[in-house]
């Protein structure tokens, strides 16, 4: 065996121009498949990515009134929510996928976030726990976070995001200021930034509004205990919770949603319909919803790998019509050495040395193929990444699978030209000129 | 007896014509003999030296080589009859160009199944006997036509074959390296091994024991000539 791939490579030696320009179907259709495998598993991984985040990676638990989140300010307050207790706190963490949680009130008020003329539009305020700020990964730039006594003192502090400082104060310094929100006097404590650049996609219009409605003018946080001073008593809560890595995400928010909706009143729909519509009634049912982004991520990567499949399959037909050029070629090699199989048999050889022979030849000469292919695709999906900027990750399973296959294309389209040489006739083949 | 042909026919086929080639061909060959072929080109020697060296098929008749009755053996075993039984001296050398003498001369081993280490030893040695031991890794095409036909020898012998078929061995040589071939023919033959020899020179053939002539497809022993009617020889 080891004699036969030392001959092929000799044979293949002997013709280089011949052998290069057979190869080249293989190397074409390996190339493609391999840049095309690459790009696309560098696109799934960058959709990942920007939706999950690399780092801190965190999953909104929200309460939902039907398809929409339940925001303070935007309708009545349901009666009967559950509030985040210590002990629903102790229940949530006691999940093997949660490593902490925070819990949060989020409302949206129009009009009325203003420090002295300047306005904040609608900025999105959030009254969080003690937990928060750490759960999400903000840091501090200016000032301070809230400390344990702003919650028992009731303390009227305010923290802005980075976002909102600049909308309000621009170059100042903001800290001791004053920010009115719905005409309550709070006192700005600290501006706070996200540790991880984290760039969610937007799937839907609910999307949108999450992340970019909301962050364009910045975002407001109080404590969760000064909540009832803008919007009404009990309002309920969203949870926020911190998965133990990127694959435990999709159960850690359903589980946490599972807890909340366990304490969930059963009847909640009855209690929310008062005054409102019998459409209203329909639509209105709470729940807790974890954001699974993952999941979304999941369906996104779905639709670009059949897309590439489509590719895959296109670039295959370059490879079969490589597979028919390295059937011609061996068929000119058998015809061309007629004289040296003849010579083999009269010295001795088997039918199955001759075959062995020139299959061997045809596979080395795809296998070299799909070498050299590899690394010419390789190279196109760097250049395709520079080029295009999408990112590349090359597949070890694409790579080795590539190289069996184009050894294997060999083996099949070597194989009636082997049998073609094996079979020969001694005699005729030592007398063909 | 080594060899034995009986009632041999070959017939080609030319288009819708049937061409007869060798007509009942009798011969028989001892072990040791030294035996050359001769006859005017065309008339079927060089057939029926390829159905003695079993790389081609009579189209009737029994040929027994070595206790084998070879018309009945198959493919597998024609390969082995070919390798173990046979060696072959064309006279075209009918080398490997891309491999060195030592390949060249191994090469019937490798088919034997030989380890490599074995096979190189063995080739190395017949390539001394010819007098070819600082030729070894020279390829063909680096060697002279002398040369060329004594490694096609050494390749011959390397199996230790029964017996040593040679198709005009000196037909592309110039008269001193034909010697030296011929020369080496000698002390083969004197080392017992049996040797049928094509050729048309008289002078080659004066070096075989026993002569045989074919014309016209038909074997005379010796200096008998064909009479009109196709008598019978052996």
């Amino acid at each position: 065996m080891l004699e036969n791939i030392r001959l092929s490579f000799q044979g293949i030696w002997a013709h280089k121009m011949r052998s290069l320009l057979t190869m080249l179907g293989i190397i074409i259709g390996i190339a493609a498949i391999i840049a095309i495998v690459s790009t696309i598993k560098g696109t799934s991984e960058q959709i990942k990515e920007n939706l999950v985040g690399s780092g801190n990676n965190i999953v909104n638990v929200k309460l939902y009134q039907g398809e929409w989140t339940y925001t303070s300010g935007d309708s009545s307050t349901p009666e009967n929510m559950p509030m985040v207790t210590d002990d629903i706190k102790n229940e949530i963490l006691a999940v093997d996928e949660v490593t902490a949680v925070a819990s949060y009130r989020y409302g949206a008020l129009y009009e009325g976030i203003n420090s002295g003329t300047k306005d904040l539009g609608n900025a999105p305020v959030y009254g969080v726990d003690k937990d928060y700020f750490r759960v999400m990964g903000y840091t501090v730039q200016t000032g301070r976070l809230f400390e344990d006594q702003d919650w028992t003192n009731y303390t009227k502090g305010v923290i802005l995001d980075t976002v909102a400082a600049n909308t309000l104060f621009a170059s100042e310094n903001p800290i001791g200021k004053t920010l009115e929100i719905k005409g309550e006097p709070f006192i700005i404590v600290g501006v706070v930034e996200q540790i991880d650049g984290f760039t969610p996609k937007v799937t839907n219009m609910n999307d949108w509004y999450t992340y970019y409605g909301n962050t364009s003018s910045g975002q407001v946080f109080i404590t969760d205990v000064n909540w009832p001073l803008i919007f009404s008593f009990d309002e309920p809560y969203n949870l926020v919770v911190k998965p133990a890595g990127t694959d435990a995400m999709t159960n850690a928010g359903k589980k946490t949603a599972d807890i909340m909706n366990s304490y969930m009143p059963a009847t909640s729909s009855e209690n929310v319909s008062e005054g409102g519509t019998d459409e209203d009634s329909s639509s209105s049912s709470f729940k807790y919803k974890s954001e699974d982004l993952l999941e979304t991520a999941k369906a996104m990567q779905e639709v670009s790998a059949s897309t590439s499949q489509q590719l895959i399959w296109i670039a295959s037909i370059s490879l079969l019509v490589g597979g028919i050029g390295v059937m011609n070629i061996m068929l000119v090699s058998v015809t061309e050495r007629t004289r040296e199989i003849g010579l083999k048999k009269a010295l001795g050889a088997r039918k199955s040395v001759i075959l062995m022979q020139f299959l061997t030849e045809a596979a080395v000469l795809t296998s070299m193929g799909g070498i050299i292919g590899v690394g010419a695709g390789v190279g196109l999906a760097y250049l395709i990444s520079d080029v295009a900027s999408v990112p590349v990750a090359i597949s070890g399973a694409a790579i080795a699978i590539s190289v069996i296959f184009s050894m294997v294309i060999g083996i099949v389209f070597g194989f009636i030209p082997s049998v073609k040489a094996s079979n020969l006739n001694p005699i005729d083949a030592l007398r063909y000129e | 007896m080594l060899l034995e042909l009986k009632n041999i026919y070959k017939n080609y086929i030319q288009g819708t014509m049937e061409v007869p080639v060798l007509k009942d061909i009798n011969l028989c060959v001892e072990e040791g003999e030294y035996v050359a072929i001769m006859g005017p080109s065309g008339s079927g020697k060089s057939t029926l030296m390829n159905i003695i060296g079993c790389i081609d098929k009579p189209t009737s008749g029994t040929y027994l080589l070595d206790d084998v009755e070879i018309e009945k053996c198959k493919d597998k075993e024609l390969s082995e009859v070919r390798n173990q039984k046979i060696g072959f001296v064309f006279q075209n050398f009918n080398l490997l160009p891309r491999q060195s003498a030592l390949d060249n001369v191994a090469l019937p081993l490798q088919y034997a199944k030989v380890p490599i280490k074995k096979r190189k030893q063995k080739a190395k040695e017949m390539l001394e006997m010819v007098d070819l031991a600082d030729r070894v890794s020279f390829k063909p095409t680096q060697l002279s036509g002398g040369q060329k036909q004594r490694v096609a020898i050494a390749r011959a012998m390397v199996a230790d074959p029964k017996i040593l078929l040679a198709d005009e061995p000196t037909g592309a040589l110039d008269s001193k390296s034909g010697l030296q071939v011929m020369e080496l023919f000698d002390t083969l033959h004197k080392q017992g091994v049996t040797i049928i020899m094509i050729t048309h020179s008289d002078e080659i053939a004066s070096y075989a024991d026993r002569v045989v002539k074919i014309i016209d497809g038909e074997l005379y022993e010796g200096d008998a000539q064909p009479v009109t009617g196709g008598d019978e020889h052996e």
